[in-house]
């Protein structure tokens, strides 16, 4: 699916440069040649918003780094003199805070999407891999930076995540020793999760970078899961195309972003953080920030330590298994009714399940989500292996280019089936 | 093959009213459990709403508002409460209590603050200068314990942005529409008027705890820190306990949030743009798409 670079070196300088590394063919070739599926909709520009995102948080945080002193005695006050005295201090430390949580809200939406239009299938499974193995160093990346300001939240917070290692058999109180450098969180704990901080961001980049290799030598999917079949009729050049619909919704999404920076700068995050970290006082309610409550309320609905700890880690690994665990040929939810209600099932679940890490586990809280949790390993372990048998699943568009021209048409009357489904249907 | 589909959709249809009532046997658990977290939110009392200058995109500190409630933190709660993030200068900054230079140098002057050593290795006291800290009340936080019967009190720099109190569902959702940011100021404001009389029976369980309304569990370790008439205005404005807690929690505001006029100086140019951008590149796309269809 790679299109073939029409790239032209035009001046001899390009010429030259050309014959010894082809870098300009190659940006030509991905970034403006690049046929995309002609019928993509918005959902599908939330990877250039992530994108735009990345490098806002790798930019806004290089220039933090240089303000921030990991020491435990002086990280909470370094901070505040980001906040008051630093130019424009304010503004950075605002974008990095609300530049996370909306990086997680696009990557959330990102998966969603991936999950309703069957994004993760043959032959997109390693795409899909390496989007799961992003969105883990994001939750590692986005906890130690959490760390980082060192208010009662920072520190509680680590103590409560770093102490889930000790659940490990026979090896897990020396883990926690080993990752604390000490025998609390400390110090030391600060130190290497701010090295870590640092370092784990451009993990993220090299692993986006395998990514967006593997999107563009698969192709993308696309609303009716149906492949490209030919190129001139299903598709559009990246460029100007691609590129304009994300530039719109990059910015779209940036009003967002800055409705938060600028008015609701602390609506995402802890009153308690901006209590010095102290040891001695346990804040009434450890509460994660908002973009790990569905994990952290999994964590809390298995009554042991150690199965709490291996539910909130399967709940994201069970997700590198989806190519396999869904059975159904068809890609798009559009012509899966059952997945289609399934789907949105199990995001209602995600959601109540993110409004129970909010709360104490306590009460009919914790039998919710117990149900909850249940239902989100059944929804992957069970209902997917399952629906593939038993759905009946509509006609698929014969090509791209029909779905798109049936829409402006609309459906021809009394013919709702136009030619026979190329997948799906089995019975 | 319209046999088929008909068969397919009732089919369908079957499968959608499973998980529709499954969907409504989760929605009444949630509800009940709405009913039962009742009970346990019950510990803090929500604080009234107050109106705000500063709050709103178009929010602007009352320098008149802030220069009394320094006023009142000066006289009264700097007693017990340091403000150590907080500098001499920042008094003279833009977007704050307006004061002038030389105002700020003056208030500087009036304290001693502790510097060196000097040459011969000795620490000694001088006048504050503007680049100076406001100096804290006690040396260290045991000596604040000692003098507080056990409690604490906290530093004043950033606690109108570390306290809040809990919103619940669905205000919280609200509150990203209506910008509400205030439940600091609203609590601090709160808690200062919230001092009352204990219900008939109840007992602290340490002794030198007061009972207050909106202090989460009631007892709080401060006692009624102010009373009417305490603090002199020169303004006329009515020297009350509500006018002073309306007051100094807006100074406290500022003393968090000392770029708060900026920040929203700023959002808004950053709004109109982005939203005149988005537009442009919003009939840009069309424009272009136009011809692939």
């Amino acid at each position: 699916m790679e299109g073939h670079s029409t790239y032209q070196p035009r001046s001899r300088a390009a010429r030259w440069l050309e014959d010894r590394l082809p870098i300009a063919g190659l940006v030509h070739s991905s970034a403006i040649a690049y046929p995309v599926p002609r019928n993509l909709n918005y959902f599908w520009t939330f990877g250039a918003i992530l994108v735009v995102m990345l490098v806002a948080q790798i930019l806004t945080g290089v220039v933090m780094a240089m303000h921030y002193d990991p020491n435990a005695s002086n990280a909470f006050l370094s901070v505040e003199k980001i906040m008051r005295d630093v130019n424009y201090g304010w503004l950075l430390r605002y974008m990095h805070a609300n530049g996370a949580s909306m990086f997680f809200l696009a990557v959330f939406i990102h998966i969603f999407r991936g999950m309703y239009y069957g994004s993760y299938k043959a032959p997109r499974e390693v795409l899909w891999i390496l989007g799961v193995i992003i969105l883990l160093l994001m939750m590692a990346t986005a906890f130690m930076g959490y760390v980082l300001p060192w208010g009662q939240m920072s520190f509680w917070g680590a103590t409560v995540i770093t102490n889930l290692f000790s659940a490990i058999p026979l090896v897990g109180e020396t883990i926690v020793t080993w990752l604390w450098g000490g025998f609390s969180v400390d110090n030391s704990t600060l130190n290497r999760f701010f090295a870590l901080h640092y370092l784990l961001p451009f993990m993220i980049v090299g692993v986006v970078g395998l990514h967006i290799w593997a999107l563009h030598h698969v192709g993308q999917n696309n609303p009716t899961g149906v492949e490209v079949k030919d190129i001139r009729k299903d598709t559009v050049p990246f460029t100007p195309y691609a590129t304009l619909k994300d530039a719109f919704a990059v910015t779209c999404f940036m009003v967002v972003f800055a409705w938060f920076i600028f008015y609701t700068p602390n609506y995402l995050g802890h009153a308690d953080n901006y209590v010095e970290a102290n040891p001695l006082v346990t804040p009434a309610h450890i509460v994660p920030e908002w973009y790990f409550l569905p994990f952290y309320a999994i964590l809390r609905a298995i009554p042991s330590k150690l199965g709490g700890v291996m539910a909130l880690f399967g709940a994201v690994a069970i997700l590198a298994f989806l190519p396999w665990l869904d059975t159904s040929k068809v890609r798009s939810a559009n012509y899966r009714p059952l997945y289609r209600q399934f789907f949105w099932v199990f995001v209602g679940v995600c959601l109540v399940l993110g409004w129970l890490g909010s709360k104490p586990p306590e009460g009919a809280y914790v039998v919710i989500a117990r149900i909850c949790t249940v239902y989100y390993f059944a929804h992957f372990l069970i209902i997917l292996p399952l629906l593939g048998f038993f759905e009946k699943t509509r006609p698929l568009p014969p090509s791209i280019a029909d779905s798109v021209l049936s829409v402006a048409r609309g459906p021809a009357p009394g013919n709702p089936g136009l030619a026979a489904p190329a997948t799906g249907a089995r019975s | 093959m319209s046999e088929r589909i008909t068969g397919m959709s009732m089919n369908a249809g079957f499968a959608a009213r499973t998980v529709r009532a499954a969907a409504l046997v989760m929605g009444v658990g949630l509800t009940l459990a709405g009913l039962g977290a009742g009970a346990s939110a019950s510990e803090q009392v929500q604080p009234p709403r107050e109106k705000w200058s500063f709050s709103g995109p178009m929010g602007n500190f009352d320098p008149a508002q802030l220069q009394r409630g320094f006023k009142v933190y000066r006289e009264v709660c700097s007693n017990c409460h340091s403000l150590s993030m907080v500098a001499f200068r920042n008094l003279a900054e833009e977007g704050g209590p307006g004061f002038s230079e030389a105002q700020a140098k003056a208030i500087a002057e009036e304290y001693k603050i502790k510097d060196g050593p000097n040459d011969q290795g000795d620490m000694f006291e001088r006048p504050g200068r503007l680049s100076d800290y406001f100096p804290s009340p006690f040396l260290n936080e045991q000596a604040a314990r000692a003098a507080n019967g056990g409690a604490h009190p906290p530093d004043m720099s950033t606690l109108a942005k570390a306290r809040t109190y809990e919103r619940g569902f669905p205000w919280f959702v609200f509150d990203i529409f209506t910008q509400y940011q205030e439940q600091g100021p609203d609590y601090i404001h709160a808690v200062l008027n919230g001092y009352e009389d204990p219900p008939e029976g109840q007992k602290p369980a340490q002794p030198n705890l007061h009972y207050n309304e909106y202090f989460p569990g009631h007892w709080i370790a401060m006692p009624k820190p102010i009373q009417d008439g305490q603090v002199e205005y020169t303004d006329g404005t009515p020297t009350t306990v509500e006018q002073y807690s309306r007051d100094v929690s807006a100074f406290l505001v500022w003393a968090a949030e000392p770029h708060l006029v900026a920040r929203k100086r700023l959002g808004l140019v950053v709004m109109f743009f982005l939203i005149v951008f988005a537009g442009l590149l919003y009939f840009t796309k069309r424009r272009v798409w136009a011809a692939a269809h």
